[in-house]
């Protein structure tokens, strides 16, 4: 035959688990170091406030904009350029009296001749409750699978993905706070995405090591558990690659608007492939997972099968 | 083995010529249309159809083709010439129980829309427009109806002159009677005629009673509120000229108001969240001015006014007619140039009018316009909602000649104020005041912009895995770029099927769902090279590969789907768009990866002698 047959690869990855741990320990502590300290920059989903995009026919002067906000005396104000010099953001922080309105007169004080691309105005009311809907989203979503997983496989199984789920969320979460970039509902939805994903990955891992416990004789777990995640390997480098490649495409080219829905998916991606090579396969371990435990769900298959 | 019997085979065909079917009316483009629609429920008609066609028949307009259907007529136009001086032409000559407005009309073939095809709707960040969440501030409804009780408490225990006083504390009555015996009779009364008060606080040895509205009253009241305010939002958009408009109850008190392709923001939100009313009254011209504006109170019977410019003016507290007998307005100008309101009153309204004016000829008479505002400020961290009524005279005019239900109200700030009030007037009045708790407007350049670049990076995306699966598995990676091509022709078929709305977000789905479709395929794929590894049976490993990878692949797209479901539930606008397209790319997904895939490769390998495979 001349298909090129790879072989599969034997790297050792569960005794390299600690230093993996170590990784992930040191990239924990330093998200949860960062988000507790500057926490994550908020975007006016969360916080309210106002947002307005204009478009100018030439390079906007900034200066200029900004002053014409600190005589209508407006607080908290940020102008910036967005994606390019002729397209200009401007966010307000919630204001005294917030409403509707500001925006109107904000655009009215800029004058004539300019593009109004987008306006975003949130109530601090609204502001709160899409704070805690994504909260209680992502909460849902994990109980969910957590159930799921449970069910299909086993406890320790369902343990082992929320834990690389919850290592995941907290890392990018963290980078975003590090780098502070700014938090809106759409990196919301990435990161809900990512949950989704870094869990696909997972799953395919643990199939491979629930199948592998079935087929073989042997018992040890740690060989089990590495010649799966070597199996796997070359599916997950992948569909990495392929959810990468498309992901870069939405990054560069999809515009200023979902950038770091884009950015989130990228960090999540890379980091939930990681963690389900690395921290999902470990937790189990750690938890004692063995063939023993296996067993039970193929025996009560076999007794439905050879019911009349 | 691996062969699909032929029924299956024709089946998927069969899915496969649906999905190609209803995702086709994508690729036609849309024409620049006007839309024509009832204001009220009323239908329209060929009657109305052939009033149309006259008006545009005389005034010899220039349009591609008129039909009518959905109950709308919808003329189409080559250029945006035509069609927006069509539009002026239809408002000045149509009368004002139609709405006429600008709109895109997909140029999907005859054929076609009768099998129920039709494009994919775009959402408002595709196509522009304004989403507003608007509350309906329910405090003030049960204010409202504490003084709607109250006026009719008094005449109630007024008959027989039971009450020494009534008192409004806070959501309730207070009521102090004169004796235990009328206590006794008051109690029965307003037991037996107002079924929605209760008596909260009754103490035998003491002469008064707490009341308040039930539960149930303040629940119907609060959502009457909520309808009706939907009703007159309702109205006011049909005013603005707004096809496609989206105006729904969100929870029970707050509404969602969607307006695609609507330019001016501004006028929108002046308009939406106005309770703006007007009154008549005749102005008191015995009592001394100066006195009531030093001493800060008005003389009985009276009550103090002023302009916007600050002059005071005594105003009589009686009032002739208000902004609910209004039953027709429009902005104009008079001989002086001067923006002004045609008013046009119901019967009542006429009749006091008519006797007003003939009574108090010479007299001066004022008009008043009333704004309820409610706004929602961070004082200390703590939320509060504060209510403004202003109440402005905008003109006193001496009455020159008797007049009933028609005539001409002066004194407005600008032609755009004047046009403002007239619509207000016409669209009726909120029965509670809205605030906008909630905005997100997409202009028209952004919402473009936002169409190429998410089309780019669909195509992008796409081409890259296309390149990268080839590359990787060559036969097998063409059969599953077969497949990731019909999923994303599925995807859209099922969007436009369910006229699902299609966001950025969601082509950022699609996107997503372009890279992890082709999961499957490789899991699929991968499987089949380990197979091969310890078998020679080339078609053993085709089967076993796909059916070991089955199980798997459901887990792994069972558990996204979960996420995604939770993320469809929790979501607002945005996030609903990337859920809905990611959960439709993963269950289509499963079947194109799966079955179609295999279908192909079955056809390309199926029981044939196969020496090698190209994986």
């Amino acid at each position: 035959m001349s298909v090129k047959l790879l072989k599969v690869p034997t790297i050792d990855f569960v005794n390299k688990r600690h230093w993996a741990m170590i990784f992930s320990a040191i990239l924990l502590v330093a998200s949860i170091i960062s988000l507790s300290v500057q926490g994550l920059k908020l975007g006016i989903d969360f916080t309210g406030g106002t947002l307005i995009e204009v478009g100018y026919q030439q390079t906007a002067d900034l200066e200029e904009i900004r002053g014409k906000l600190n005589e209508a005396n407006y607080q908290g104000t940020n102008v910036q350029y967005f994606g390019t010099d002729t397209e200009v953001l401007i966010q307000l922080e919630p204001q005294r009296v917030s409403s509707a309105k500001l925006s109107s007169s904000i655009i009215h004080m800029l004058g004539e001749g300019i593009d109004i691309r987008r306006v975003e105005f949130v109530g601090p009311k609204v502001g709160e409750e899409l704070t805690n809907d994504g909260g209680l989203a992502m909460l849902y979503a994990l109980i969910g699978i957590l159930i799921y997983v449970a069910f299909r496989f086993e406890y320790r199984f369902a343990l082992g993905s929320i834990a690389a789920l919850v290592h995941d969320v907290i890392i990018v979460l963290g980078i975003f706070s590090a780098l502070q970039i700014e938090f809106d509902l759409t990196v919301l939805a990435a990161i809900l995405a990512v949950i989704g994903y870094s869990l696909n990955d997972t799953i395919v891992v643990f199939d491979r090591i629930r199948e592998n416990f079935l087929s073989t004789r042997k018992v040890e777990p740690k060989p089990i558990i590495n010649d799966a995640l070597n199996q796997t390997l070359s599916r997950t480098i992948m569909t990495s690659l392929t959810t990468l490649l498309v992901l870069l495409a939405l990054f560069y080219l999809g515009g200023e608007v979902i950038h770091s829905f884009a950015g989130a998916l990228l960090i999540g991606v890379v980091v939930g492939t990681y963690s389900s090579i690395y921290v999902a396969s470990s937790m189990i371990l750690a938890l004692g997972i063995s063939k023993a435990d296996m067993l039970p769900s193929e025996k009560e298959s076999k007794e439905i099968d050879s019911r009349p | 083995m691996n062969h699909y019997s032929g029924w299956k085979n024709a089946l998927i065909a069969f899915f496969l010529f649906l999905s190609a079917l209803y995702a086709l009316p994508n690729i036609y483009g849309s024409d620049l249309a006007i839309q024509i629609s009832n204001a009220g429920d009323a239908s329209i008609g060929e009657q109305d159809l052939a009033k149309v066609e006259l008006v545009l028949t005389s005034n010899t307009v220039d349009y591609k083709s008129i039909d009518l259907a959905d109950n709308r007529i919808l003329i189409r136009f080559e250029d945006s010439q035509s069609q927006l001086s069509t539009k002026s032409l239809l408002k000045t000559s149509l009368t004002r129980n139609y709405v006429v407005a600008l709109n895109l009309a997909p140029s999907v073939p005859q054929w076609l829309s009768d099998l129920g095809g039709s494009a994919m709707s775009l959402g408002l960040d595709l196509r522009g427009g304004v989403h507003f969440l608007l509350e309906v501030d329910m405090e003030a409804v049960v204010t409202m109806s504490i003084d709607r009780y109250y006026n009719e408490l008094r005449p109630l225990l007024r008959e027989d002159r039971l009450y020494r006083s009534i008192r409004k504390e806070g959501n309730s009555l207070l009521v102090t009677f004169k004796s235990k015996e009328s206590k006794q009779q008051g109690r029965k009364l307003i037991k037996d005629e107002l079924f929605d008060l209760q008596i909260v606080d009754d103490i035998e040895s003491e002469l008064q009673l707490r009341l308040e509205i039930t539960p149930a009253a303040i629940k119907v009241s609060k959502s009457s509120a909520l309808k009706q305010n939907i009703t007159t939002l309702r109205n006011r958009v049909n005013e603005l000229g707004v096809a496609e408009p989206i105006i729904q109850q969100q929870g029970t008190e707050r509404i969602v108001v969607q307006l695609p392709g609507v330019q001016d923001t501004a006028r929108a939100k002046e308009i939406l969240g106005a309770v703006a009313t007007i009154e008549f009254r005749l102005v008191d011209e015995k009592n001394d001015l100066q006195l009531a504006v030093n001493s800060g109170k008005a003389p009985a019977g009276s009550k103090l006014y002023y302009f916007k410019s600050g002059r005071p003016l005594l105003l009589k507290s009686s009032v002739i007619a208000t902004g609910e007998n209004i039953t027709g307005a429009s902005s104009g100008i008079d001989q002086n140039n001067a923006p002004m309101v045609n008013i046009q009153l119901d019967n009542a309204g006429g009749r006091s009018m008519l006797e007003t004016t003939k009574e108090f000829l010479n007299h001066r008479m004022a008009v008043v316009y009333i704004e309820n505002k409610v706004e929602t400020i961070v004082e200390n961290g703590e939320m509060v909602k504060i209510r403004t009524k202003t109440q402005d005279v905008i003109n006193a005019a001496t009455i020159q000649g008797t007049f009933s239900n028609r005539f001409q109200v002066t004194g407005m700030e600008s032609a755009r104020a004047a046009r403002n009030l007239a619509l207000l007037l016409r669209a009726g009045s909120l029965s509670a005041p809205i605030e906008i708790i909630e905005e997100r407007t997409i202009g028209p350049s952004l919402g473009a912009d936002n169409i190429a670049k998410g089309f780019l990076s669909v195509l992008v995306g796409f081409a890259l895995v296309l390149v990268f699966m080839a590359w990787r598995y060559r036969v097998f990676g063409l059969v599953a770029n077969v497949a990731l091509t019909l999923n994303l022709v599925t995807i859209v078929a099922v969007l436009s099927l369910i006229q699902a709305t299609l966001t950025l977000p969601g082509i950022a789905g699609i996107v997503l769902t372009v890279g992890m479709a082709v999961d499957a395929n490789v899991l699929i794929f991968e499987r089949i090279k380990e197979e091969l590894k310890s078998t020679n049976n080339i078609q053993k490993a085709i089967s076993s590969g796909y059916e070991k990878a089955l199980l798997t692949i459901a887990d792994a797209n069972i558990t996204t789907l979960i996420a995604s479901i939770v993320l469809f539930s929790f979501g607002t606008g945005a996030i609903k768009g990337f859920a809905v397209t990611l959960s439709i790319g993963i269950i289509t997904s499963m079947f194109t990866a799966i079955v179609v895939s295999r279908a192909i490769i079955n056809l390309i390998y199926g029981g044939k002698k196969v020496k090698e495979l190209a994986i």
